[in-house]
């Protein structure tokens, strides 16, 4: 059993209350870190070595502490729960059972960071989890837990909820402080960060919801109890969305110490692939990372087995490993064609550019063309070269991340699984039939083990 | 003349109130989700320019927000829009049935509106609901683990409310 530290309590009737949620031990750690100077806040989240759960592992405490603090001038705590990366349903989760746990790690971090105004920046889609979030902080601001003069400690604190209205780019964090100003969901170019000039100019922190539940037991037990959780540079827990072809799809939180195959095939997690079918692929973390065939995602290269760490998932570098990302993981079946489910993402990454730089507006659209192409059997053995080609041109040369993210599921897929484009390009009338790729993917794996 | 209830005025009083002095504009989208959910659906012209008026902003402004994301409908919609998830995790699990299976029965294509105006249908990316797949947005809630017999159901919901 991994040990919960988020989700313990997500299913204690009632805990999306206050009272509940109270009774159950919840807030002690605002009034911990009341008692403690802002500064000494930082450092329990750096000894914590909690990584941003929003995609990138970027550490917290680190980037904390990079907040500049000129006087005179506001700053500003958001909370990113624009949650849009396929594959990743984390947050929602987390928001829906258990609100509360948020909005106690915002008032910790804002009263670390000096924000007196914190937003928490929401996919528009989930307009009925707004409602959850708008009653718990209402009811934390009832009990004294935000608002003025907090806890009698004069730190006043506001936390605002505001709604997106679809769009993916949102999520990257200088496109959503654009988008609380009121404008297009067009990513800055950086330098300056946002640390220095985010929202309305001023020094700004964006971090994952994740994280920022993830501070509440971090205050509580200390960061040090914190980091003895999980192994090496992936300290506590991680929350897990899992979907795809598994008997339980849903979120689970893991500490960072269990193996792949042990994650997909015990009961206690993903319960192993429906209709006794074999694993053929898995993006682990969410859409943006590397597809891995099932040989290279349960061990490493090395022949080690693989873990479920942002360590020994990134093994092997994009040559033969992934990343942990956002974790959203997808579970891919013998029966599932990777053309095509390549060709769904370059899909959504065409219709989720922002459009400001011309290698990702015109590259992914393009790339969606010819994929499609290629999965209805209209495909050239060059266009595979050509996909390369693009993807290759995309990473690296535009303003943010999504060129990347766009890129790297293309490269990975023909990588790891080009005979499976080129049967489509030689067997058209076959894989118009029957729309499924190889299954000789999955050959060497069939590890039903008990978890 | 288009206009707010006094009662969705102090709404948009207090959205723009969550945000400091002189950046009014930041309730910019919270402000055209009411609108939208207050005029039929869709934002039209003449609403844009209202919202605009709202915020002393341009309507420029408002028109290159609306055009952005992919919430704002700027064409008028049926009474119920049905937002099909297509994106990777749903198609594993089958959303192109589902699909074809809504515009079979309903007759129309995607992005089309049925001749009684009471159904659209839209395929839409990633959701969030990945695990819960098949699914659709319907308004403001998921319909999740999709079957023709749930689709079934859900329409004759529709036309059960509507009449
Ligand atoms: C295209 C794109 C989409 C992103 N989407 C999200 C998102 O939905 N949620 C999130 O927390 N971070 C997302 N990120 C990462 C954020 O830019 C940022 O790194 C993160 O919110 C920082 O929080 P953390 O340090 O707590 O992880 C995205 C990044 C990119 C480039
Ligand atoms: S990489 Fe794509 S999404 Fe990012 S700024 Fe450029 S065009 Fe926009
Ligand atoms: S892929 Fe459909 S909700 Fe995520």
């Amino acid at each position: 059993m991994s040990r919960k530290l988020l989700l313990e309590k997500a299913h204690v009737e009632g805990i999306r209350h206050y009272d509940v949620y109270r009774r159950e031990g919840g807030y002690r750690s605002v009034e911990k870190a009341f008692r403690m100077a802002p500064a000494d806040i930082v450092e329990e989240v750096k000894k914590s070595g909690l990584r941003g759960r929003g995609g990138a592992g970027f550490p917290t405490g680190m980037k904390w502490s990079f907040l500049a603090k000129p006087e005179g001038v506001p700053r500003y705590l958001v909370c990113n729960a624009d949650e849009s990366e396929p594959g990743t349903f984390k947050d929602r989760y987390l928001m829906e059972f258990i609100p509360h746990i948020l909005i106690e790690g915002m008032i910790v971090s804002s009263f670390a960071l000096g924000s007196n105004r914190s937003y928490i920046y929401i996919r528009g889609e989930y307009a009925w989890i707004v409602d959850i979030l708008e009653q718990a902080i209402e009811e934390a601001k009832q009990n004294g837990f935000l608002g003025k003069n907090i806890l009698g400690t004069g730190f006043d604190c506001e936390i605002y909820v505001h709604r997106g209205a679809g769009a993916y780019i949102c999520g990257e964090e200088t496109a959503l402080l654009e988008s609380l100003e009121g404008k297009r969901g067009n990513p800055r170019i950086k330098p300056p960060f946002p640390a220095v000039k985010g929202l309305y100019d001023c020094p700004t922190v964006v971090n994952n919801v994740e994280t920022l539940a993830a501070v509440v037991p971090i205050i509580n037990d200390g960061g040090e109890e914190y980091a003895k959780i999980g192994v090496g540079k992936s300290t506590g827990t991680k929350l897990m969305s899992a979907c795809g072809n598994i008997n339980k799809p849903g979120v689970y939180e893991i500490d960072m110490t269990i193996s792949v195959e042990e994650f997909i095939f015990s009961d206690e997690y993903c319960g192993g692939i429906p209709n006794g079918k074999r694993l053929k692929a898995c993006i682990p973390g969410g859409s943006s990372v590397p597809i891995l065939p099932a040989n290279l995602l349960l061990t490493t290269a090395k022949g080690e087995k693989r873990l479920m760490n942002y360590e020994s998932l990134s093994d092997g570098g994009f040559a033969t490993g992934s990343m942990m990302g956002s974790g959203g993981f997808i579970v891919l079946d013998e029966d599932q064609c990777v053309v095509k489910h390549t060709y769904t993402l370059a899909r959504f990454y065409r219709h989720e550019s922002c459009g400001q730089c011309s290698p990702c507006r015109e590259g992914t659209g393009w790339m969606e063309k010819i994929l499609l192409n290629i999965e209805k059997g209209k495909g050239k053995i060059s266009d595979i070269d050509l996909l390369w080609d693009i993807q290759r041109k995309i990473e690296g040369n535009t303003i943010c991340p999504l060129g990347d993210a766009a890129a790297w599921p293309v490269a990975a897929a023909i990588r790891h699984f080009r005979d499976e484009f080129e049967w489509h390009v030689k067997n058209p009338e076959e894989c118009l039939r029957t729309n499924y790729g190889l299954a000789h993917y999955a050959d060497p794996i069939h590890v039903p083990v008990t978890g | 003349m288009i206009g707010f209830t006094e009662a969705k005025l102090k709404e948009v009083e207090q959205l723009i109130a969550r945000y400091p002095d002189g950046k009014q504009k930041s309730a910019l989208l919270p402000v055209l989700h009411l609108a939208q959910q207050e005029f039929g659906g869709w934002l039209d012209v003449p609403v844009m320019d209202y919202v605009a008026q709202l915020l002393k902003i341009e309507p420029i402004e408002v028109y290159e927000v609306a055009s952005f994301y992919s919430m704002y409908n700027l064409k008028p919609v049926g009474k119920y829009l049905f937002e099909v998830c297509q994106t990777g995790p749903c198609m594993l699990n089958g959303s192109d049935n589902i699909i074809d299976y809504i515009k079979e029965k309903l007759n129309i294509g995607v992005g089309e509106t049925t001749a009684d105006g009471l159904f659209t249908l839209k395929t839409a990316e990633c959701l969030g609901a990945c695990g819960y797949a098949p699914m659709m947005q319907m308004g403001k809630h998921y319909r999740e683990h999709l079957t023709r017999e749930k689709v079934d159901a859900i329409i004759e919901e529709c036309r059960a409310k509507a009449n």
